[in-house]
């Protein structure tokens, strides 16, 4: 066997790519804070960044061989034993096959998914968690949620010679998630169903207007989302190569094939396209898309993004209907998105675009993809939907995950942080130290 | 001594304030308002929801004048304040009894 080298190429886009994920937290801090009312946007964006802040020590710690470690030879889970990544600095990547980049940087690339996922289910909860609650949530959560379900899908193993030991089960079984419609976004929107659950209506929900308090600070954040989901879905090549170049063109395509679903729904229904439906839109389309972007040719990329738009724009309204109060969509999007992008590429999966890829229905393939991806689907929904709901409400009747009524209709932001985010007049700030 | 009190159209504030200006008025009061009279609110839709909004933005402008130009500074008020359609705003007089400078402790007339 020869000595793999370093290829640079790929280790400079695998790097930048990192922080183009990492870019993703933040700009989700903005989306949801945008939404949120001027007395908790700061609460909103704390939620994200404290997640940033818990994830990254986990995964150091022990978070990277829980996903990817290979010892333990489970299909469920890595393995038990300390990321030690201190002595694999010259050692290189190697899930389902050898790849010449550093382990390191597959390491940090993946981290940056771990923490993006346990901090879009804050949006589920916004206005009204207990902070401490939600950083101990996040600690749990990624543990026994993310990390294994991040081996399910994304561990493909440790292959030496013709053997591999420690495949997820899902990876296993063939299912097809490029860069995380599952493991990522069906698991999140699943949790945020079960924390709304658990958590009960905001004070006044569906009494009093609960408008976004800045639509810009969303249009900012959709942007830094739409900018760093290059590397998360381009990234999930492992490769500055064509598949990267695919699975780039087909995030941008999806993503404005969403965006033109969404407000082309709101255009009719409502009689006006909104700022808030165009960035919505552009996050449902990136939220397809991430299963599909290296599986699907570009065509039906748009058709996945536009059906995307529709389909989430449609299914925000759900709540109502159910009475749990998703505060800012993640279900209907996250979730709703996820399902759609991981169960399309049953239909528009082709081989043709990736030589490692199955034909779906679309492509005279048969429905046994499709059966994969539905596997997929329920079990991730399944699983991350159950142990929530069992932690969430462990949570609650232990420590307790709301703020007092009292503090809510104050604002969180002062109550969890105090910390006002705007000055609103120059007249309403006396004091001194 | 009179109060005016003006409730306006926020775009016609810059008309009014050069009318009396024109008037020879020499001082005044602006702030922010809303509220809502014939004119209704409008409605709002964020991801398919609907906000009925019913406090409509206005300013509301504050000037004191001596009685004996009450009349003619409402009535210059009014005239350039008119658009002629719904929200157009109100204005009002309330008696003063006492007016003082706080530099120079002039009190009533003086003092406006």
């Amino acid at each position: 066997m020869e000595a793999t080298v370093l290829n640079s190429g790929d280790t400079a886009w695998m790097l930048a790519s990192t922080a183009l994920v990492l870019l993703m937290t933040p700009g989700l801090a903005f989306f949801y804070g945008g939404m949120v009312r001027t007395k908790s946007v700061l609460n909103m964006m704390m939620m994200s960044m404290v997640t940033i802040g818990i994830v990254s020590i986990l995964w150091v710690i022990y978070g990277f061989e829980l996903a990817f470690g290979y010892k333990g030879n489970s299909p469920w889970f890595g393995s038990f034993s300390l990321s030690g990544l201190g002595s694999q600095v010259n050692a290189f990547t190697n899930n389902g096959g050898v790849y010449p980049i550093p382990l390191l940087v597959f390491a940090a690339f993946q981290l940056m998914f771990a923490i993006i996922t346990p901090a879009l289910i804050s949006g589920a909860i916004a206005d009204r968690t207990k902070f401490t609650a939600w950083a101990i949530f996040v600690a749990i959560w990624t543990t026994i949620v993310y990390f294994p379900v991040a081996h399910w899908v994304f561990a493909f193993g440790n292959k030496v010679g013709d053997k591999t030991t420690g495949t997820g089960y899902l990876a296993g079984k063939g299912l097809e998630d490029f860069a995380g419609g599952t493991a990522v976004h069906i698991n999140a929107g699943a949790a945020g169903l079960a924390l709304a659950i658990i958590l009960g209506k905001r004070v006044g929900w569906r009494k009093e207007a609960m408008r976004p308090h800045s639509l810009p600070l969303v249009l900012l954040g959709s942007g830094l989302l739409w900018f760093g989901w290059f590397g998360f879905n381009a990234g999930s090549a492992l490769a500055a190569n064509g598949l990267a170049g695919l699975a780039f063109m087909n995030t941008q395509v999806a993503t404005a094939g969403a965006l033109i679903g969404w407000i082309l729904v709101e255009k009719i229904r409502n009689g006006h396209a909104t700022s808030l439906g165009a960035a919505s839109g552009a996050v449902a389309g990136l939220v397809a898309i991430t299963p599909a972007c290296a599986f699907v040719a570009p065509w039906a990329a748009v058709v996945i993004g536009f059906i995307a738009g529709i389909l989430c724009s449609l299914a925000v309204g759900m709540k109502y209907k159910f009475g749990f109060d998703d505060s800012l969509d993640v279900v209907g999007v996250h979730l709703v998105g996820g399902i759609w992008g991981s169960l399309a590429i049953g239909f528009f999966g082709t081989h043709v675009v990736n030589s490692v890829g199955i034909d779906g229905l679309f492509y005279g393939g048969g429905s046994a993809l499709l059966g994969k991806q539905a596997l997929g689907v329920g079990m991730v929904a399944g699983y991350s939907f159950i142990v929530t709901l069992i932690l969430g409400f462990s949570i609650e009747k232990t420590i307790g995950f709301r703020i007092p009524r009292d503090a809510e209709i104050e604002g969180i932001d002062l109550s969890e942080h105090a910390e006002t985010a705007y000055e609103m007049t120059s007249s309403s700030r006396g004091g001194a130290f | 001594m009179k109060l005016i009190t003006a409730i306006l159209k926020p775009f016609k504030l810059d008309d009014v304030k050069n009318a009396l200006q024109a008037h020879g008025i020499n001082g005044m009061t602006v702030s922010e308002a809303s509220g809502f009279g014939r004119q209704k609110g409008h409605t709002e839709v964020y991801r398919g929801a609907e906000y009925t909004v019913d406090l409509v933005p206005k300013v509301r402008l504050e000037v004191l004048v001596d009685d004996s130009e009450a009349n003619s500074v409402v009535d210059v008020i009014v005239k350039a304040a008119s658009t002629g359609s719904i929200g157009d705003g109100k204005v009002w007089t309330t008696p003063v009894d006492q007016i003082v400078r706080v530099r120079t402790g002039e009190r009533g007339v003086d003092a406006i």
